[in-house]
């Protein structure tokens, strides 16, 4: 019987510096008054998915808007391979809560749209489109407008639009919140696969703390006012076992018990 | 609408008012007012004249002249005013001025500033056509979701790029109907224009033919010209709705 290894944020067998995709050093960010982050650091391993879970209002969109350079920080520095993060930039995809497609385009040009604004050529760009299209199960509906799809077909949309831009960096934000519960079942076990496959790195934006252990490779727990890392658990053991069995290992049951003993008394 | 079971074609009512206009016509009431048949019969005979169709070619370059000038100006500027804030503190309150203002009254400084001719009346249609065209591209700027916003950057779209691959689609049924309603406002810019400088296109044929009390003809003229401003306000309500499907799920 494994038990669940928690550990905290400096702990020393993490691992080796150049392993880390991302690393966020001593993060501050007010709104006006309002404190969001306060001196966060935290490390993303390279190939691995990172989630970041904590109640509502903990900053941890902030944080991943901050990453993805569409935010500002107000100090400290985020890291993207080794070079500072200055803007947006090619080595970081961004999957929206609220998929972001542009509705008066098919799914086609949606997907291949990140490429368009780098000016890959239109034959090129849809046929890396396509593959992603195929590769996230929505083939033959190339040409149907976001509208006529499903939130779930939306948010693969959204996927593989963030996938066929070939970024090392995936950041999704809270991505399945918006579809219905099976469809976020299904969704949770291609991500596992996608992780396996793509050799990317992921961050996660979630509420869900079943969705965080079921999905993560590393947790961070975020508290909020002002947002700093409480706590940094890694599932040792799941990642290998079979998606179906997932849910009723004991390490499994254990680390959302002890994540929810930690996050309750944050919940009003 | 259905009578007695059966279903109207749309705008069949104008079939009564015309029977109502000839009856009016042939009581003999006033000059002012001619029989509908005649009034027609004068609209064929009219149409194909020469001053007809001069008049017809002058009112139509300056109405495409003004409208393109405002539609070419007002959606930029519109979408400038929407995406930042220190242009549209700049502005609004003149755009809302204008929208307001009885320009009408402007017309007489423009011919001043302009002289007599087209370049006064491309102007005057321009300036009644270009305010409600920048507010509504503001309007459609101002609701467009952040995230599509926010989606581009992250893309790497540079803020050229922003411009017309998203905030133009994005505002597109708002920019849409605002043209539509400063079209309309244009005939009237255009006919008002020609009418108080009257020395050029329908101005000039309206005050020739009340001048002569050739009521038929100015009666045929108007027609023409309401059936003319009606077809435009149509063909962009068609563009619109051709665009409306996706306004709600931005």
């Amino acid at each position: 019987m494994v038990m669940p290894q928690i550990k905290e944020a400096d702990v020393p067998d993490m691992p080796p510096q150049s392993d880390n995709a991302v690393v966020a050093r001593g993060i501050s960010k007010t709104y006006g008054s309002v404190e969001a982050l306060r001196d966060l650091s935290l490390e993303f391993p390279r190939g691995q998915l990172t989630s970041l879970l904590g109640p509502s209002g903990c900053g941890k969109t902030t944080l991943l808007k901050i990453i993805a350079g569409l935010l500002k920080p107000n100090s400290g520095e985020i890291e993207v391979n080794g070079k500072p993060v200055k803007g947006p930039g090619p080595d970081r995809a961004f999957v929206f809560q609220d998929f972001a497609l542009m509705p008066w385009a098919n799914v086609l040009r949606n997907v291949a749209f990140g490429l368009e604004l780098r000016g890959v050529a239109t034959s090129e760009r849809e046929a890396i489109a396509e593959k992603y299209i195929a590769e996230v199960g929505l083939a033959g509906f190339e040409k149907s407008y976001p509208h006529q799809l499903s939130g779930g077909m939306r948010q693969r949309v959204g996927l593989a639009r963030a996938l066929s831009v070939d970024a090392d960096v995936l950041l999704m934000d809270e991505p399945f919140s918006a579809v219905d519960e099976q469809t976020r079942r299904k969704f949770q076990e291609d991500l596992l696969n996608l992780v396996q496959n793509e050799n990317k790195t992921f961050i996660f934006v979630t509420h869900s703390i079943e969705e965080a252990v079921y999905v993560s490779d590393q947790i961070a727990i975020l508290l909020p006012r002002p947002s700093r890392v409480s706590e940094i658990i890694r599932p040792t053991d799941l990642r290998h076992k079979n998606v179906d069995n997932i849910r009723r290992d004991p390490e499994y049951l254990d680390i959302v018990d002890s994540i929810w003993a930690s996050l309750r008394s944050y919940v009003e | 609408m259905t009578l007695f079971g059966y279903r109207l074609p749309a705008m069949s009512s104008l079939l009564l008012w015309a029977l109502v206009w000839e009856i009016v016509g042939r009581l003999d009431l006033t000059f002012f007012v001619p029989p509908l048949s005649e009034v027609l019969v004068t609209l064929t005979a009219v149409i194909g004249t020469a001053p007809f169709l001069k008049a017809l070619s002058e009112t139509a370059q300056a109405f495409a002249a003004g409208v393109s000038a405002a539609v070419l100006i007002g959606i930029p500027v519109g979408i400038l005013m929407g995406k930042s804030r220190l242009i549209d503190e700049l502005l609004l309150p003149w755009v809302n001025m204008f929208l307001s203002a009885p320009l009408t009254a402007l017309v007489p400084v423009l011919m001043v500033l302009f002289g007599f001719g087209m370049k006064s009346i491309i102007i005057t249609t321009t300036l009644f056509a270009i305010w409600i065209i920048i507010l509504n591209a503001r309007a459609g700027v101002l609701q467009i979701n952040r995230s599509l916003v926010e989606m581009a950057r992250s893309y790497g779209a540079n803020p050229f790029q922003a411009f017309y691959k998203i905030y133009f689609w994005a505002a597109l049924p708002e920019i849409l109907g605002g043209v539509r309603i400063g079209v309309i406002r244009a005939v009237k810019g255009v006919i008002i224009g020609q009418l108080l400088i009257s020395i050029v296109g329908f101005g000039a044929l309206f005050e020739l033919y009340a001048n002569n009390f050739l009521m038929a003809h100015f009666w045929a003229v108007l027609i023409v010209l309401f059936a003319l401003a009606f077809s435009v306000s149509e063909i962009l309500a068609y563009l619109e709705r051709r665009v409306s499907y996706y306004a709600a799920s931005r």
